[in-house]
Order: structure tokens, then C-alpha cells, then sequence
């Protein structure tokens, strides 16, 4: 079984969908609990994975290879490093707390919803394990499916034009991806990524491969410009879609670029690192301004998450400008390692508030920060709750959005004092948007009276909020474990970073 | 003269004219009670000819009657692939047929010649075969297209199907008088593909020769519905019975592209410098005008109508990069085509009975509330025909692309993908309609209790799925019948 640790994993609740699909409409509970045990029975391998990743030796282990299409040499290659573990377990964990935060608040079709949500995270899994480009590339695409479903069937009232633009603006990105991995394959005969972080390549060839693997994977972080399909996703998504789509599909994009941009092209990648870091600049100031003046929570924490996501792109781009200009290992491992921990805690951090947001509208069915004010009256506990991961999304110490963004600014630092300064905003801009929201909604005099009638968090809400704040707290007070189990990883990933292809 | 071989090699053919001839006396002689029978005999006469070509597959290329026709891999994958799909186009079309009391002989035995047709095509060593096959494949269509001579478009949609063919064939033809006579000046005239192979060499008249090819190129191009030759594909896919354009979508297709290839690379191989651009204009014309004008569709037989343009200028991307790598990808996508085109289709025929034709886009709003399990074999037609992965469609536009890629022509491939992402619009908005929408009030919307059509048509779009995911061995055969 441990052969096939990883194919359990992906396969498990993609097929477990099934008869959660079969379950059918007429009995909707059955595939409440049938999805229920799927996602808790994926969650239980993934700690198996866990264990059994030996994260002191590093690199790619518990390696499954067939060959799948045998004229092309295209094989079903599965394997994980630190990094992989780590989003594969929070991809796992999300994936139980937004089938309970869906218990009764779908109540259209339920088996429908939850089985798209278990084949979205057998596909995401899949996509954290690939290690053949065009495997990848195939489940990269296909996650598109399902939630352009959830988003269509169960989001808002503008769902088909938030539906429709995210599929084709995520396509549109992707299928230069493709062109991209069809010439390497003229080149190397082979779709395997470890071969094809050995290909040589000319500078020209590294500057175009460069950019279709940019706009692939910027367009998933998404980093500006290309972020506006994400405020109108978000939106219109069903909380459970917002909250996979920031906590873990987002994170496709930046793991994109780890597995793809620096092992294919790292010359081009060096070169044009102060594009990748000035527009993570713009994304985390820019956008933290734009988030200010929000007057949809949700929207705002869409935003927010841009915000956030720069801080990644900044860490991975931080790292090639330290060790090719500076030759600062150490620094650049800093950068690299923030970045790690900013996309699990940004994961769950973004998560839990989608989910705050959505226990809101679930109640009052708006989204406007302006129908709420003074929550905090009628619900309390959730208050402490909605106050904890507002402190976690400004990066307060002591939760998990601190760590990570401190790491990254300090490399930052290391590299050029301008560019930290400009990520350094973040703590104002950051504090400033969230604190504000936290202001409008939770304090304050109750003005509007359905707020008044709001009740408190039930039990399923309260054990989905208890989950994402231990998850939060236990990241931000002793990242020691997460750092360990990436460490080798990321030291190997920074020493690709110096291999000259040219 | 020929031998009692050439008889056996040709024993597919032979068998499916004996049967066709057959099933007409049939026709004639039974009650009418009885004629749902001959719905079976039809599948089982189809069946019995997919067990011919694979039992009688030859180990090398083979042909009779003086070269006239040839039987290898190429063709014996494409006729097995025209006598699968039509067989399932006879299971999807049975209800349709009662409900509009068109079952009858003359369905089944046009059909069937239609197919014999095809698998001349396909099998074609002289010029003469290919326009044989040709001309048996076209007027059972045209006939097959004004099968419901009662109802207003179908009539119209046959004289305009015949008027443009005819046209077509006679360009062909011309083109093919051209090669002949190029290929007497200078040596001996010939209509032997094989021979034809080197005229470029030899001939006093290589003018001629190339007004010959550009000629030829036309009634390809026609027959595969390649812009700017497509005029004739919306109105025949609207005004037709929806059977028949189920099988013009499919059969017809596969025998389109085994035309192209018989004529291009055995006849014409010599001058692939020369319609290789060609044939690349033709694709980049076909994917601009498919799906651009798909998306304005509001009639869903229209909008398959102009994805299958789109299509073919897919198919004309592998064509067109001109090698065993090129023809291999076009003939999988070619292959991929006909099963996708078979699932839309048929669940449109699942949707259609007596007084309601399923044919708007419209019509099929809210399908996922009445009939989850229809909406998703839609949804995975769908996305196979937009060529998402993991479904058939996606990895048949990967072949493609890599053949032009591998043909060094990287700015065919860009022209493809970004009429890809163009292309996917009008897909999602079916889905839309099915999953997104509320159904109307009205709604007319009920699946066909057929038990057959449903089981096949499961299977015809799951088959999308599963292929998606282990497509490893149709392409390995594919690229064995080009020797690779």
C-alpha cells in the first residue's frame, strides 16, 4: 500500500465522488456522510504520507513511475518532496472543513456539490504530486472543471459571468503552458520534469519558455495584472469555492513556478527576476490599497489574497536575485523558506476568513461590509473567531501570516533595504484593511436589525473555526515542524537556483 | 483479370453490397409489423463487417485488382472506426425513426452504401477508387439528407448539399483529368496513386500538375468542410434529420481525412512542399471562421455545425505538417472527432421525440434538474470537444499541435491554441445552459426510454473519459499503420 501512497491519495476521493454522485438528490444525507468519510479517510493517508516522507533526506521520494503513453514516453510519474507534503495535507485538511462547512447550507443538490468538491481535491492532490509535465499539465487543466461547476451551480447572482471568465482567463494562460511543453519536447523527447530541468537551452529559448510558463502560473497566483478574474470568482463563489480556491488553487500557481520556472529556465528566470519581484510589489502594495476601499467583505479578502500571494512570488524571486547577484546562500534560503510558509499559512488564513464570511452570509445573505455592524453583540464567540484570523491576515506575531512575511522581508532586506520597505507596507496597509473591516462588522452600535437576529455559530461552524484557528495558532507559535519537513526541499531548490544552462 | 484474391481482399466490401442489396429485398418483401426488424438485421450486417476487416487484416499493405485498391492499416483502422460509429448512429436513430415514421429499408440500405463508400474511399490505390468511393459516399447522402421529404428544411438543406457537391466533384475530377494528363507528358499517363507518387520528377508539364493538385485540394477540402469550402456544413447539419447529420459528422469525417491522405501523401507526396501551405491556409481559415462564428449560434446543430469547421481545421493542422507524425495525429483526432461528434449528437437524439425536435440551445436548459446523467454525458462531450484535458478531445489537439510543432511550423500551433481558447466559449455556454439555468416552465424536456440508445450513448461518452485517460493504445495503432 505504501508503494502507492500517492495514487491512493488522488484516486481515493476522485473515485470516492462516485457514489457520492450516486447517493443522489433523494437522499441527500447519505451523501453528506459518504463525502464526510471520504474526505476524513483521504486526510487520514495524507498523515500517513506524512510519516512516512523522511523529510532529513529531502528530494523526491515515494516515487511511483508507469509508462502511460508509451510512443510519446509520457509516464504516470508521481512523487513528493517537503513542499509537495506539505500543501497535500493542508489540501486534505481544507478538504474536510469545507464539506462540513457545506452540510446545510447547500441544500441544492447537494451529492452534486460535495462530489465536485471531492474530485476538485483528488485533482489538486494529483497536480501537488506530478512529476511528468504533461501528467501535470492534464490535471492542472482539469480542475477547471469542477469549479467551473461549483461556481456556476451553487455561487451569486453574477455567477455565470464570474464562471465563465475564470475558465477562459485561466485557459487562456495555460495553453501557452502547452506550446511551451510540446517545443521542450522537441527538444528532450521526454515530458519528465527532472530531464527537462537538465536540458540545455539558449537564452532565447529560456526568454520564451520563460514567459508561457509566466502567464500559465501568474494568471493562478494570480499576480497583477492578470488578478481580476479572482475578485469576481471569489465573489460569486459558494463559500466552500472560495474558500479551495484561495486556500489551495491559488497555491497551483506559485508550486507551478517552483517545479517549472526555476529547474526549466533558470537563466531567464534570473534575468527577469525584477519583473516577477516589481509586480509582487505593486500586488502588495497596489492591491492592498485597492482592498481598502472595498465595500464587499468578500471581495476584500479576495484582494487581500493577491496581497498575500506577492509576498510568495516575492520569496521565490528574492531568493534567484540573492544567489545570482549576491551569492547569499543563506539569505536566499530565508526568502525561499518565507515563501513556503506564507502559501500553507495564507492557506489557511485566507480559508478561515471565506468561512467567517460565509457564516455571515449565511445568515444575512449580503455581503456588504455596510449592512453589518456590531455582530459582536449577538455573536461573541464568533467574534473571537473572526477577530483572531483578522490579526493572522495582518501577520500579527504569534499567528501563522507573521512568520512568513517576516521571513520574506528579511531576505528582502538582504537583497535591496527599497524592496523591503515597499513589502514592509504590508504591516500598515495590511493592519489598516482588515482592522477596518473588523471595525464595520463586529464593533460598533447594531443599526441594521436583521443583525440583530442573527444567531450564534452552531456546532458544525464552531468545529470548523476551532480547526482553521488551531491550524493558525499552531503554525504561527511553532513553525518549527512545517520548516523541518520543507527544509531539504527548498535548500535544494535554492542550490538549482545557482546551476547556470547556457 | 481479376483473381478469386483480389475477390477476398475486397470480401468486406463485397459482403456489405451483398447484405445492402439484401436488406432491400427485405424491405420490399416484409410486412410492415415486421420492419423494426431490420433495425437489427442493419446493426448486425455492421457488425458482421467490423468482424470482416479485423479477421482479414492483412500482416503488410496489400492490394487487388491491379493496385486499384488497397488494403493496410490506415484503412482497415478507419473503416472499423466508419462501421462503429455508423452502427452506433442505427442505435440512436431508432426512436427518432419511429417516432417520425422514417424506419424503413431505404434508411438502413442508404447507410449502408454510404459506408461501402467510405470504405472505398479509405482503401483507394487509383484515382479512379477515390472518386468512385467518393461519388457512393455523397449521393447516399445527399439521399439520406432529404430522407424526411415531408418536412420543409430537409429538402432545401439536400438540393443545397447536392448543388455544392456536385460542384465540389466536378472540381475534383477536373483536377484529376490535370494529374493525368501531366503524368502523360513525359511518361506514361497514369491514375495509379502509386505511380503518381514521383510525376514531379519526370513530367513536361509541372504547371499543370499543380493546377491539378490546387484542383484536387478544392473537392478535399469540401469534403472535409474546411473553410473557405464549408459553406454547404450549417445548413446540411440543421436541415437533416438529425441521424444523418450524426453520421455526417462522423463517418463522413473519418472518410474525409483517409481521401486527403490517399490523395495528398500516396499521390501527391512529391509536392507536399508545395500543399502543405496550402493546406495550412485552409486550417487557419477554418479555425477563424468555425469558432468565431460558432459563438453567435443559437441553434445547437448550427453552432456543432461550425465547431466541426473548427475541427477540421485541426485535423488540417496534422495534415498539414506532411509526415508519418502529422498523418498519425490526424487520423487520432480524425478518430476522436467522429466519438465526439457520435456522444453530441446523440444526446441530442436522447432528447428528441415525437413533436420536439431538440435542436435550439436553449432547449436543453436546465437538463442537469431533469436528467443529471444526460447533462453530464453532454458536459463530457463538451469538454472533449473544447479540448479540456483529462477528456479524448484534449490530447487528440495535443497530437495536432505537436505535429505542426515537430513540422516546424510553431506559428500553425499559436494560431491553433488561441483559437482553442476562442473556441471554448460556445462549449461552456452548453454547459451553462444545462447546469447553470433553471429549466423554463414549459420545459418539453424528456430523455427517450430506449434502453439501447442510453446504454450506447453512456458508453460512447464515457469512452471520452476513459480514453482521455489511457489513450496510450489507439494512438499506438495510429502510429503503427503510418510505420512508426
Amino acid at each position: 500500500m505504501f508503494n502507492h501512497l500517492l495514487s491512493l491519495l488522488i484516486w481515493l476521493p476522485v473515485v470516492g465522488a462516485i457514489p457520492v454522485l450516486l447517493a443522489g438528490a433523494a437522499r441527500p444525507n447519505l451523501a453528506r456522510w459518504l463525502s464526510m468519510l471520504v474526505a476524513v479517510l483521504t486526510f487520514v493517508v495524507s498523515l500517513f504520507l506524512l510519516l512516512q516522507y523522511n523529510a532529513d533526506a529531502g528530494g523526491m521520494q515515494l516515487a511511483e513511475s508507469y509508462l502511460w503513453i508509451a510512443s510519446w514516453g509520457v509516464h504516470y510519474g508521481l512523487a513528493v518532496d517537503g513542499i509537495s507534503v506539505a500543501l497535500i495535507v493542508m489540501t486534505t485538511f481544507v478538504g474536510i472543513l469545507v464539506i462540513a462547512g457545506a452540510w446545510e447550507v447547500i441544500q441544492d443538490k447537494p451529492h452534486q456539490y460535495m462530489a465536485a468538491m471531492l474530485m476538485l481535491e483528488g485533482l489538486l492532490i494529483g497536480v501537488f504530486c506530478a512529476t511528468d509535465a504533461l501528467l501535470f499539465y492534464a490535471l492542472f487543466e482539469a480542475i477547471l472543471i469542477p469549479m467551473f461547476i461549483l461556481i456556476g451551480i451553487w455561487g451569486g447572482p453574477r455567477r455565470v459571468y464570474a464562471t465563465l471568465k475564470f475558465f477562459i482567463y485561466t485557459f487562456f494562460g495555460s495553453v501557452f503552458m502547452l506550446i511551451a511543453l510540446l517545443y521542450l519536447y522537441q527538444k528532450a523527447h521526454t515530458f519528465d520534469l527532472a530531464t527537462l530541468a537538465a536540458l540545455p537551452l539558449t537564452f532565447k529559448e529560456q526568454a520564451w519558455i520563460f514567459f508561457a510558463f509566466l502567464i500559465a502560473f501568474a494568471i493562478k497566483v494570480p499576480m497583477v495584472p492578470v488578478h481580476t478574474w479572482l475578485p469576481d470568482a471569489h465573489v460569486e463563489a459558494p463559500t466552500g469555492g472560495s474558500v479551495v480556491l484561495a486556500a489551495v488553487m491559488l497555491k497551483v500557481g506559485t508550486y507551478g513556478m517552483l517545479r517549472f520556472i526555476l529547474p526549466i529556465v533558470p537563466d531567464a528566470g534570473a534575468h527577469f527576476a525584477w519583473l516577477i519581484i516589481a509586480l509582487s510589489l505593486i500586488a502588495i502594495v497596489y492591491i492592498g490599497y485597492v482592498a481598502l476601499v472595498q465595500e464587499d467583505m468578500k471581495k476584500l479578502v479576495a484582494y487581500s489574497s493577491v496581497a498575500h500571494m506577492g509576498f510568495v512570488t516575492l520569496g521565490i524571486f528574492i531568493a534567484f536575485a540573492l544567489v545570482r547577484e549576491q551569492g547569499s546562500t543563506d539569505m536566499a534560503l530565508l526568502g525561499m523558506q518565507g515563501a513556503m510558509i506564507q502559501m500553507i499559512s495564507h492557506g489557511f488564513v485566507s480559508g478561515a476568513m471565506f468561512t467567517c464570511i460565509g457564516v455571515m452570509y449565511d445568515r444575512l445573505h449580503t455581503r456588504q461590509i455596510k449592512d453589518y455592524g456590531g455582530v459582536i453583540n449577538v455573536m461573541p464567540w464568533f467574534g473571537f473567531f473572526y477577530v483572531l484570523f483578522a490579526m493572522a491576515n495582518c501577520g500579527l506575531p504569534g499567528t501563522s501570516g507573521f512568520v512568513g512575511e517576516f521571513m520574506v522581508i528579511l531576505a528582502s532586506f538582504a537583497a535591496n533595504p527599497w524592496i523591503a520597505l515597499f513589502a514592509a507596507f504590508t504591516l500598515i496597509i495590511g493592519a489598516a484593511y482588515t482592522l477596518w473591516l473588523v471595525k464595520r462588522v463586529l464593533w460598533g452600535e447594531i443599526t441594521n436589525p436583521h443583525v440583530a437576529e442573527m444567531k450564534e455559530i452552531n456546532g458544525r461552524e464552531t468545529f470548523v473555526l476551532v480547526a482553521f484557528a488551531a491550524a493558525v495558532l499552531a503554525l504561527g507559535i511553532w513553525p518549527q515542524p512545517l520548516v523541518h519537513l520543507m527544509d531539504s526541499s527548498v535548500s535544494q531548490l535554492v542550490r538549482q537556483l545557482a546551476i547556470h544552462k547556457i | 483479370m481479376p483473381t478469386i484474391n483480389d475477390i477476398l481482399i475486397l470480401l468486406p466490401e463485397f459482403y456489405l453490397v451483398a447484405a445492402a442489396c439484401l436488406l432491400l429485398l427485405l424491405d420490399a418483401f416484409m410486412k410492415s409489423e415486421q420492419r423494426p426488424l431490420l433495425h437489427w438485421i442493419s446493426i448486425a450486417v455492421l457488425l458482421v463487417a467490423i468482424y470482416l476487416v479485423i479477421a482479414g487484416q492483412p500482416e503488410q499493405a496489400i492490394t487487388a485488382f491491379g493496385g486499384m485498391f488497397v488494403r493496410d492499416d490506415v484503412a482497415e483502422i478507419l473503416k472499423v472506426f466508419a462501421l462503429g460509429t455508423t452502427a452506433m448512429v442505427f442505435v440512436y436513430a431508432r426512436p427518432y425513426l419511429i417516432d417520425r415514421k422514417l424506419l424503413g429499408g431505404e434508411f438502413y440500405t442508404l447507410m449502408i452504401f454510404a459506408v461501402i463508400g467510405i470504405m472505398l474511399l479509405v482503401s483507394a490505390g487509383n484515382l479512379v477508387t477515390v472518386y468512385l468511393g467518393l461519388e457512393l459516399l455523397s449521393l447516399s447522402s445527399y439521399a439520406l439528407v432529404a430522407l424526411n421529404r415531408d418536412a420543409k428544411l430537409p429538402p432545401e438543406a439536400a438540393i443545397k448539399y447536392f448543388v455544392l457537391g456536385a460542384l465540389a466533384s466536378g472540381m475534383l475530377l477536373y483536377g484529376m483529368s490535370m494529374v493525368y494528363g501531366a503524368s502523360g507528358m513525359g511518361g506514361t499517363p497514369s491514375l495509379d496513386l502509386a505511380q503518381l507518387h514521383n510525376v514531379m520528377s519526370y513530367t513536361t508539364a509541372p504547371t499543370l500538375l499543380l493546377f491539378g493538385l490546387i484542383f484536387m485540394i478544392v473537392g478535399i477540402g469540401f469534403k472535409l468542410g474546411a473553410a473557405p469550402f464549408h459553406m454547404w456544413i450549417p445548413d446540411v447539419y440543421q436541415g437533416a434529420p438529425t441521424p444523418v447529420t450524426t453520421f455526417i459528422a462522423s463517418g463522413s469525417k473519418l472518410a474525409a481525412f483517409g481521401m486527403a491522405y490517399r490523395l495528398l501523401d500516396a499521390g501527391m507526396g512529391d509536392l507536399s512542399h508545395h500543399w502543405q501551405l496550402m493546406l495550412a491556409v485552409l486550417a487557419v481559415a477554418s479555425l477563424a471562421i468555425g469558432n468565431l462564428v460558432a459563438i453567435v449560434q443559437t441553434n445547437l446543430k448550427r453552432m456543432l455545425a461550425y465547431s466541426t469547421i473548427s475541427h477540421m481545421g485541426y485535423l488540417l493542422l496534422g495534415l498539414s505538417a506532411a509526415g508519418p507524425e502529422g498523418y498519425a495525429a490526424a487520423m487520432f483526432y480524425a478518430i476522436c472527432y467522429a466519438l465526439m461528434g457520435v456522444a453530441a449528437f446523440g444526446v441530442m437524439l436522447a432528447l428528441t421525440r415525437a413533436g420536439f425536435e431538440c435542436e435550439e440551445i436553449a432547449d436543453l436548459k436546465g437538463l442537469n434538474q431533469k436528467s443529471p446523467w444526460m447533462a453530464f454525458l453532454m458536459l463530457l462531450a463538451m469538454f472533449s470537444l473544447a479540448g479540456v484535458p483529462p477528456l479524448f478531445g484534449f490530447w487528440a489537439k495535443v497530437l495536432v499541435l505537436e505535429a505542426a510543432i515537430h513540422a516546424n511550423m510553431l506559428w500553425l500551433a499559436i494560431v491553433g491554441i488561441v483559437f482553442a481558447i476562442i473556441g471554448l466559449y460556445y462549449y461552456l455556454y452548453v454547459v451553462k445552459v444545462m447546469y447553470f439555468d433553471k429549466p423554463a416552465e414549459d420545459s418539453a424536456l424528456q430523455v427517450q426510454r430506449d434502453k439501447p440508445l442510453r446504454v450506447v450513448l453512456s458508453l460512447n461518452a464515457l469512452s471520452l473519459l476513459v480514453l482521455g485517460m489511457y489513450w496510450g493504445p489507439l494512438l499506438g495503432w495510429c502510429r503503427r499503420a503510418f510505420g512508426l
